[in-house]
């Protein structure tokens, strides 16, 4: 039941997402949407309280709650620039992809031939919206922050499906995993950092020098 | 001693990050190259044990393309070596002097980077569990990144922000592949997932979930493949290779490259031995096919040499795709090719570093005269060229021939057409750029080269590589032939 709360949550994070307009309030989305996803591991099974699942879960809810948010915006600060998202697409047609990417979801969700039921039938049309709503934003937003963002977004949904499935994943792969992630929003961080400082913008659009 | 192969560069790539004397950071750079070129060697001798259940394990695959990526990591190393003690000579012309040569990273940064990059290269090769697979070459992206933008200009950052983003988004799509293939195999033991082994997998492959399964082999081909540099989602690997200080270029396509074309080979291998080599085969043609073609198109009328190599890479790539696809005595091929393919496009991109700083610019059609300014590395450079095109008597010339008769032999007339086209194609391109390169007088619109000082040493490793691309072409050497069937027979999926 709380399963499907949270769950029911991270959708609406997603929706948010695609239909919010300043940078800010995007970085909080996705960090709030970090934090509810590290819940689930501590719902999904049956040992929740050992060390070994309290440890996970509050890693990443530090990593992604915490410390993402605060390397972005850091970012946003030093780089002085206006904190549009500026689309390629509208916010309008943005969220209306959304519905349609949730609406797809629950109908392939459905249809999945999941050799066992998964702890909340949200779990899977869930991750794979995450996914979708990932995806659109590297897309269809110019800021570089924003793509650092879809990429989040994407490895959310990517990383709920797995934990969904698979049950336990083993601790050293989960780990590397973990560092993995973050390791690459470190230096994404770092590097729309110097985007920034070089070009005094950030849209990924203008990145054009290298091409046949 | 498979755990001191990964710790070794990782340890001293850490430790080179802290170390504040260049002369002990490049002693211990060169030092944690050859030692793991050393343990390398080793493992020819005797074949270490498996640990962490199997989980880590050397087999012929990984063993080929572990000493690929430790014997290109000796080579560049010494080039390295070389290339940062040289004095910084000041820019000839007003078009670098503006950003291209302004300040580059911390080498403290650079050369940790490079120790962590081969630690990760190491880790993809012995990997046996799909997991720890994905994350090694995750972390392959990730060490390399920094040494993409090592000049610190404006190019070589928008090169590593494409690397690092398309990279990651398509390794992003290679985990939820490996997820699904966990799904596959949760129907062997009514929905408890096994451990994602390659030997478990392949043992129990009959009974894995069909469908998931061929959703896992084809997230993780154009996970894996975004990474390998097959086209469509090719498009980082030249503005990155063309914006790499030229010894992480040859590293990048040497080595790199490889290590991803092994993570297609794991899960083609779990493929085959599902019984589903066809379905895997056509894929891996298609994508083969598809970058043979783009790769053509692209290196004729390139302005840029360094791109011009990044492209021929793409090509080479996509013969490897393509050979595994058709399988049998083409598949032997593709691990042949791979060894050549590495030797002679490593050896060239090192000689593209010398002509970059002796000529400070790109451009094909301002570097002139290169045999008379320069004899020896003009000769490589036309060496490097007969070799990269497949002329005889240089390696790549018997393994295309070979992959081209497999072909033949499985009557699949109209791939052998393509591949002959877009060969000859290429082989146009490249011809018109490197020989105008080399040949021609230098007058005053063409300055005269300015070798870099201390081109002597950076001379060499080139001339090894390429040395070595002619050599194992006339003659195998009995080991490495048994070695690169055992490869082509783990394919099998045995």
């Amino acid at each position: 039941m709380l399963m499907d709360f949270i769950l029911i949550l991270v959708l609406l994070t997603h929706l948010r997402l695609l239909a919010s307009s300043r940078l800010g309030a995007c970085i909080r989305i996705t960090a709030l949407q970090g934090i509810l996803l590290s819940l689930l591991p501590l719902l999904t099974t049956e040992h929740a309280w050992s060390a070994r699942v309290l440890g996970l879960a509050l890693g990443s809810a530090l990593l992604k709650g915490v410390l993402f948010p605060k390397l972005l915006f850091r970012t946003l600060r030093e780089a002085e620039v206006s904190r549009e998202v500026e689309p390629y697409v509208g916010y309008g047609t943005s969220l209306m992809f959304g519905v349609l990417a949730v609406g797809a979801s629950f109908w392939i969700a459905r249809h999945l031939p999941l050799p066992a039921p998964l702890a909340s039938q949200f779990l899977a049309p869930v991750a794979m919206s995450g996914m979708w709503c990932g995806l659109f934003l590297i897309i269809a937003r110019k800021r570089a922050v924003n793509q650092v963002l879809g990429f989040i977004v994407l490895e959310n949904g990517i990383f709920t499906f797995g934990a969904g499935v698979m049950g336990e994943l083993s601790l050293l792969i989960e780990m590397g995993v973990l560092l993995d992630v973050f390791v690459a929003v470190f230096l994404m961080g770092i590097m729309v950092f110097h985007i920034s400082r070089e070009f005094d913008h950030m849209d990924t659009d203008r990145l054009s020098n290298l091409k046949d | 001693m498979l755990a001191s192969l990964i710790l070794l560069p990782a340890i001293s790539g850490l430790a080179a990050f802290f170390l504040r004397h260049p002369l002990v950071r490049r002693g211990l750079w060169v030092t944690a190259a050859a030692g793991h070129a050393a343990l390398v060697a080793l493992c020819w001798i005797q074949k270490p044990e498996p640990v962490l259940d199997g989980w880590v394990a050397l087999d012929a695959a990984g063993l080929l393309f572990l000493s690929l990526a430790s014997a290109l990591f000796l080579a560049a190393t010494l080039y390295g070596v070389a290339y940062l003690s040289r004095a910084h000579a000041p820019a000839a012309s007003s078009e670098t002097t503006e950003e291209d040569w302004l300040s580059p990273a911390p080498e403290s940064v650079f050369v940790g980077c490079q120790l962590l990059f081969l630690a990760a290269m190491t880790l993809v090769t012995v990997s046996h569990h799909f997991g720890l697979l994905w994350v090694a070459i995750e972390a392959t992206t990730l060490a390399s990144a920094p040494l993409i933008y090592y000049h610190r200009d404006r190019r070589s950052l928008e090169a590593t922000w494409k690397y690092l983003l398309i990279c990651s988004v398509g390794i992003a799509l290679a985990l939820l592949g490996t997820f699904f293939l966990g799904v596959a195999s949760a129907s062997v033991r009514q929905g408890q997932p096994v451990a994602l082994v390659l030997s478990n997998l392949v043992q129990l492959a009959p009974q894995l979930q069909p469908q998931w399964l061929k959703a896992a082999f084809i997230l993780l081909l154009v996970g894996y493949g975004a990474k390998m540099g097959l086209a469509p989602l090719h498009t980082w690997l030249p503005d990155a290779h063309s914006e790499a200080p030229s010894m992480v270029s040859a590293l990048l396509s040497g080595a790199l490259l490889n290590c991803a074309f092994l993570g297609i080979l794991r899960m083609h291998s779990v493929c085959q031995a599902a019984g589903m080599a066809d379905f895997g085969g056509q894929l891996l043609t298609v994508f083969g096919l598809l970058s043979l073609g783009v790769a053509a198109v692209f290196i004729l009328g390139q302005r840029d040499f360094k791109r011009l190599l990044a492209y021929s890479s793409v090509e080479h790539m996509g013969l490897l795709a393509l050979g595994v696809g058709i399988g049998g005595v083409a598949a032997f091929a593709s691990m042949l090719h791979a060894v050549y393919h590495s030797l002679a496009k490593a050896g060239l991109f090192l000689v593209a570093g010398l002509l970059l700083e002796a000529y400070r610019t790109k451009d094909i059609h301002q570097v002139r005269g290169v045999l008379r300014g320069m004899p020896v590395v003009g000769c490589l450079w036309v060496a490097g060229f007969l070799a990269i095109t497949g002329a005889p008597p240089f390696g790549p010339f018997f393994s295309e021939w070979t992959l081209l008769k497999g072909a033949v032999d499985q009557g699949r007339f109209g791939v052998v057409v393509i591949v002959l086209v877009t060969l000859a194609i290429a082989f146009i391109g490249m011809a018109t750029a490197f020989l105008g390169m080399s040949q021609g007088p230098s007058n005053d619109s063409n300055p005269a080269p300015t070798p870099p000082p201390r081109w002597k040493w950076m001379v060499a490793p080139p001339m090894v590589l390429l040395g070595l691309t002619l050599m194992l072409g006339l003659y195998l050497p009995a080991p490495l032939k048994a070695l690169l069937m055992g490869a082509a027979r783990t394919l099998e999926g045995q």
